[in-house]
């Protein structure tokens, strides 16, 4: 099981739980990805926008088209029902996976 | 202010979205873009810097576009049919299900060409190999009333179908019942001359009823008459098409012109269609039909001279085949009561027109049907496995239609609709194949197979094909449909529409086992018939065949009419002439039986022992009548006393030369030499010499032959009064140094100058003759072997096709693997593994399947078991290696993974 769920990377993980709690627009989400690692992840609009729109045909984000006072309309993404379940399904994996890890390896990130 | 925006575009551009979407697209790329430059002149930086940075995100453009294309092409909405709740009209959504496939099948060119081609080899071969079944053992013979019509055979107690004498013929046609008609055939040959160039054509003796009896209406003319076939009648002639059209241009009055025949005269009174075409017993299509009674040869009344007469008959409206027998087991019986010298162990023996025809063909034909049917399905379970590896890439389509509603069965019917759709094609394609290829397979074989003329496509064909299509279509779209159905919508979506269903892959390598399987088994069927012919080619025939040269000589037509003594001179004229010929070393005329070509036997009784009271109490030898020069061309050995010589002449006392196996048979441990022979026309020879023994019925089943023992005679000795009948027609061989080409201008000249009237004829290398004796073994292995290389191609495109499938579902795993260190070397192991794990197994299952199954192939088989264990071992080893070539390629590919794209791309 878990060679399988490890296939579908780590990337969309990190998008689905930034928009967890709030919607964002992609800017936002490539900026938060840079900040909160350090800069170790960069997203470049050319990467993360294939990625967004294939998270949002399987239902997983929903965007939507915000316009705000004296602002040009953005489009902010929000996690759907299906993707709050593929969230906590993933980050469920990848902990299994890093205590597996560490156990054999010894590599325990916390 | 940084616009982006036509940057974009021009990345977009290649996708063809909708303009919404493309608009939406710029949209949110170029605020991200401005988002970035407005930032990074916040920090201070100059706005050089900024646009760089703001460059910088569509820096992996290349890569965009392509992730942006499986995203934004993924799912075409305006393709999907939407399942629908409602009940519409069931032809309105089947028409609804065929246009939507014929649109997904145009998009998918690859894809669609694969299938179709592979559906078009499996049913095109089957098309092509049922058209031939059709035509020679299905269809009836093109007759009126073909059901009437049997053959007609003189039964001894070591015989079965033998030839009638004229005699017995003529009572049974007296005293019969049950026939409506029955006729006689012989062939022969004639000298055609005083039209264009003197040449030999072939011909058929026959009775009045030949013609009329099987039905054949004349193109012209008419057929023979009631009396025509009497000894004394006038002489006619029936030609053929061919030689109506080649000597007299097709001119409708040549009907009561002459026809010069060893140099008789015969009136023209019909010519026969082209479209006849009649093998039976020794009957073949010849140039010219001329009636029995126009034989001039004694022995026709004889009773007990079978002279190669074979019958044929037409039973009386409503009377059964055992009617007839018995009716002519009554006339038999009647006949050896008054005639019991010759007639006491004689019975009449009918037998099916077409069951004589071709039933000697028939497990062969039926053999290569199952051979053939074999490569369709090894083509269903390739097609099954091309659908399963699409329709998983089709998952989410079918999860979203089943979630608009579309029912199981819908889903299901499109599916199959689908693969029965590509199946019609295939089919359609694979007839063209077919009529093309049962051509060349009818090329292969032109002389060994009965009925090939009647070999077509028909209607029968066309509705075998199409439903072969039909149930080709749902074979190999039932198992991927039924999975594909089955799939549950949310485990599809969480799987973002690249399911790994192990259940699935399991079915895949099942399939693909079995593919493997099926081409280990054709392949070794193919490899024992080539084992076979090899093994034949390297058989002793007794003789030696290299350099030796058959032919026949007819002797100018004049010669017919002279002296038997002037005859006889010239005969020897000609063999010395042809002996001192340069390139040739030795050169003998033949009469009588000729290895794998003629044969001719003969009762005969051991003269010390009392004369047999009847033919059935004498033994029977083969006759060869040659040259002392005949041992030498033939290249037979000597093995006790000696052959001929030129003393061994009409005026000399007869002497014999035996074969082993007449000297074994009848003299057992005794020595034969300087014993004597009797014949039923009281004349004796001298045994001689003892020669060793050839093979005279075939290569593989000589020992099978009706009559073993071998006997030979001086040409010179043969009696006065077939002198004349020598001259029309003798064979002969020749042993050439070289090229039996050169050889053979020299004998023609050589032959020319002796008298420019003089005809050879029927040239053939005895390498052509041990050849021809093979071919329909050739025929059959050259058909199986390129079904099994088919086969075996199918299999190994299909064990590429899965093991390439699964590297691609692999990659992200491999990619992780070699994050984590793995070598290279051992992915590659991993996916040659994995892939041969399916390719033995099939190896294994084949071997066992074979044990059984090559059993069907024993009687075709020569000098190897069917379960010869070097032809398993090399197939086995052969699949093997092409397995692993087929695992290798994808298997390397999956080594060139890098990790860094496999992890990207989820």
């Amino acid at each position: 099981m878990l060679e399988r769920e490890l296939k579908r990377g780590s990337t969309e993980m990190l998008i689905l739980a930034l928009v967890e709690d709030r919607p964002r627009h992609g800017y936002e989400i490539a900026k938060l990805i840079e900040q909160r690692s350090e800069g170790v992840l960069q997203f470049h609009a050319a990467s993360l926008y294939p990625l967004l729109y294939r998270l949002e045909k399987r239902g997983l984000i929903n965007g939507r088209w915000v316009e705000k006072a004296g602002q040009r309309r953005r489009r902010f993404y929000k996690l759907t029902a299906a993707g709050q379940k593929i969230l906590a399904e993933q980050r469920r994996t990848w902990k299994d996976f890093f205590t597996a890890l560490d156990r054999v390896a010894g590599i325990n990130p916390a | 202010m940084f616009d982006a925006r036509d940057e974009i575009r021009r990345c977009l551009a290649a996708l063809n979205l909708s303009p919404e979407r493309e608009a939406e697209i710029v949209e949110e790329f170029a605020q991200h873009v401005e988002d970035r430059y407005q930032e990074t002149l916040a920090s201070g930086a100059s706005e050089a810097e900024a646009s760089q940075a703001a460059l910088a995100e569509l820096r992996e453009s290349e890569v965009m576009a392509q992730d942006l294309r499986r995203v934004e092409t993924r799912i075409n909405p305006d393709a999907v049919v939407a399942g629908s709740g409602s009940r519409t009209n069931l032809l309105d959504s089947i028409w609804q299900d065929f246009r939507y496939c014929l649109r997904t099948l145009i998009k998918n060119p690859g894809f669609t060409a694969a299938v179709v081609l592979t559906l078009a080899l499996g049913i095109g071969a089957n098309a092509a190999l049922f058209s031939v079944v059709n035509g020679v053992l299905l269809n009836p013979l093109p007759y009126p009333e073909p059901e009437q019509l049997v053959t007609l055979h003189q039964k001894k107690p070591s015989f079965d179908t033998g030839a009638i004498p004229f005699p017995n013929f003529r009572d049974w046609q007296k005293s019969n019942r049950t026939f409506a008609a029955m006729a006689l055939s012989r062939p022969t040959a004639f000298s055609l001359t005083g039209i264009g160039d003197a040449e030999r054509v072939n011909g058929q003796y026959v009775t009045s009823d030949f013609f009329s009896l099987l039905g054949v209406q004349p193109a012209l003319g008419r057929t023979f008459v009631p009396g025509e076939d009497e000894f004394n009648a006038t002489p006619v002639v029936l030609i053929s098409s061919d030689l109506w059209q080649r000597k007299f241009a097709s001119s409708r009055d040549v009907i009561g012109k002459g026809l010069t025949l060893d140099d008789k005269s015969y009136t023209i009174v019909g010519v026969i269609p082209a479209n006849f075409d009649l093998r039976i017993n020794l009957f073949r299509n010849a140039s010219v039909y001329v009636p029995l009674g126009q034989w001039n040869n004694p022995a026709l009344r004889i009773r007990s001279a079978a002279l190669a007469l074979h019958g044929i008959g037409r039973l009386k409206p409503g009377v059964t085949l055992e009617q007839a027998q018995a009716d002519m087991d009554r006339v038999s019986k009647n006949l050896a009561e008054t005639y019991p010298e010759t007639n006491r162990d004689n019975s009449a023996k009918l037998l099916p027109m077409k069951d004589r025809m071709v039933g000697f063909i028939r497990p062969l034909l039926w053999l290569l049907f199952g051979a053939v049917g074999f490569v369709l399905l090894i083509a269903c379970v390739n097609v099954s496995n091309l659908l399963l590896v699409r329709s998983t890439g089709r998952s989410r389509e079918f999860a979203i239609r089943a979630a608009l509603g579309a029912g199981q069965g819908r889903l299901l019917r499109q599916l199959l609709t689908e693969s029965t759709l590509l199946a019609l094609i295939g089919g359609a394609l694979g007839l063209a194949f077919a009529t093309w290829g049962t051509q060349a397979a009818l090329g292969l074989l032109p002389t060994s197979l009965p009925r090939a003329s009647e070999v077509k496509l028909d209607t029968r064909v066309f509705l075998f094909t199409f439903a072969v299509s039909l149930m080709t279509g749902i074979l190999s779209g039932l198992a991927p449909a039924l999975k594909t159905s089955k799939w549950r919508l949310s485990e599809t979506l969480k799987e973002g529409g690249r399911s790994v269903s192990s259940a699935r892959h399991r079915l895949q390598r099942v399939l693909v086992a079995v593919e493997v399987a099926m081409a280990l088994v054709l392949l070794i069927g193919a490899g024992l018939m080539l084992r076979t012919l090899s093994a034949l080619w390297n058989v002793d025939p007794g003789f030696r065949s290299d350099g030796l040269l058959t032919f026949g000589v007819s002797m100018a037509p004049t010669l017919k009419t002279a002296a038997p003594d002037a005859i006889r001179a010239t005969l020897r004229d000609l063999n010395e002439k042809l002996n001192t010929t340069p390139g040739v070393q030795a050169a003998s005329f033949t009469a009588g039986a000729l290895p794998l070509l003629d044969e001719d036997d003969r009762f005969f009784w051991i003269t010390d022992q009392p004369k047999p009271s009847t033919q059935s109490d004498m033994h029977l030898t083969l006759v060869y009548t040659v040259e002392p020069d005949y041992l030498k061309a033939m290249g037979i050995p000597l093995k006790q006393g000696r052959f001929f010589n030129q003393q061994d002449n009409e005026r000399a006392s007869p002497v014999a030369v035996i074969d082993e196996v007449f000297a074994r048979k009848y003299f057992g441990s005794s020595n034969p030499l300087g014993k004597r022979i009797s014949f039923d026309d009281d004349r004796s020879s001298e045994i001689i010499g003892v020669v060793g023994h050839v093979k005279q019925w075939s290569l593989d089943s000589d020992d099978k032959g009706p009559v073993q023992a071998q006997f030979y005679e001086p040409f010179r000795q043969l009696p006065d009064d077939t002198m004349p009948q020598l001259s029309t027609g003798i064979g002969m061989v020749v042993r050439t140094d070289s090229g039996t080409a050169s050889a053979l201008d020299a004998i023609r000249n050589v032959t020319k100058s002796h008298n420019p009237q003089n005809v050879i004829f029927e040239v053939q290398t005895m390498n052509e003759v041990i050849a021809g004796s093979l071919a329909r073994r050739r025929f059959s292995m050259i058909l199986l072997e390129s079904f099994a290389l088919v086969a075996l191609l199918l299999a190994s495109l299909g064990l590429y096709g899965v093991i390439s499938y699964m590297v691609g579902q692999r990659t992200h795993e491999l990619g992780i693997r070699m994050a984590l260190g793995a070598q290279r070397r051992s992915v590659l192991g991993l996916v040659i593994t994995d892939g041969m794990k399916m390719a033995l197994f099939g190896v294994a299952l084949g071997l066992l399947a074979a044990l059984g199954l090559t059993r069907l192939l024993k009687t075709m088989l020569y000098g190897v078991t069917s379960t010869d264990p070097v032809t398993f071992a090399a197939v086995a080893l052969l699949l093997t290696v092409v397995a692993l070539l087929a695992c290798f390629i994808p298997a390397r590919r999956a080594t060139k993974v890098d990790p860094l794209v496999a992890l990207r791309y989820e």
